[in-house]
């Protein structure tokens, strides 16, 4: 299970939106239970680094890596993920995310089409390399 | 001795460990070195030649190693080096 806290939500979402149509990425940031589920509490957006065609790959370049194993670090949080859009596609992971995919790390994927039409998904190598769907779930208030 | 930090991915398999203190000597030396320790990390840093793989990311402190002398670089003693793995991905076409 992987629960993504509304601000974290809304900027990933933001991020996708204004990106389009181009993909959007960054990095997930929270905590870990003992069995494993997770809490995304921050994000960090960084620039596609891809060269070349932007609107269907992504690209993380090495010091943005860097920077945030050390946020991860000093703010005393997990580095949990990678998220990025998937403009005009579902939001599946392709055989190129596949391969190029780390282990441990929660891929999330937003699917956007237009503002009014996105997805969004999560999901992580299994220990034959294949790609699982995460149940993912979202932070809900009661303001009243 | 210098300092290695394992990149969050591939923690599992130091038991979650994150810094390793190991010898100086160079890159190519360091890596084999951890590799001998934590044998799990073997398919992630080298091919099948035994050589550092190419998408892989190494700095010393904030440089690339590829800028320095690439897995001949030297390691100091107090050095720190972080192991970057490539991040990419993309929708299928």
């Amino acid at each position: 299970m992987i629960n993504i806290e509304p601000t974290a939500r809304a900027l990933m979402l933001s991020d996708a939106l204004q990106t389009f149509p181009n993909e959007c990425c960054g990095f997930m940031f929270g905590t870990e239970d003992e069995e494993g589920n997770r809490i995304i509490s921050e994000i960090m957006v960084v620039d596609n680094a891809k060269e070349g065609d932007k609107t269907r790959r992504f690209e993380i370049s090495p010091v943005d890596y860097l920077k945030a194993e050390r946020h991860a670090s000093a703010s005393d949080r997990l580095l949990l993920g990678i998220y990025h859009s998937h403009p005009r596609h579902p939001a599946v992971p392709s055989e190129h995310d596949r391969k190029a995919a780390q282990p441990y790390f929660s891929y999330v994927i937003i699917s956007v089409h237009d503002a009014e039409n996105t997805g969004i998904r999560s999901w992580r190598l299994n220990e034959n390399e294949q790609f699982e769907e995460e149940n993912l779930g979202f932070f809900q208030f009661n303001l009243s | 001795m210098a300092t290695i930090i394992i990149p969050t991915p591939l923690r599992k398999f130091t038991n979650n460990d994150a810094r390793l203190e190991v010898k100086a000597g160079d890159i190519q030396g360091t890596i084999r070195e951890l590799t001998q320790h934590f044998p799990g990390l073997a398919k992630h840093l080298l091919d099948e030649q035994g050589q550092i793989r190419s998408f892989l990311n190494i700095f010393v402190g904030d440089d690339d190693i590829r800028d320095l002398q690439h897995e001949k670089t030297v390691v100091q003693d107090n050095a720190v080096i972080s192991i970057v793995p490539a991040i990419a991905g993309g929708i299928q076409i």
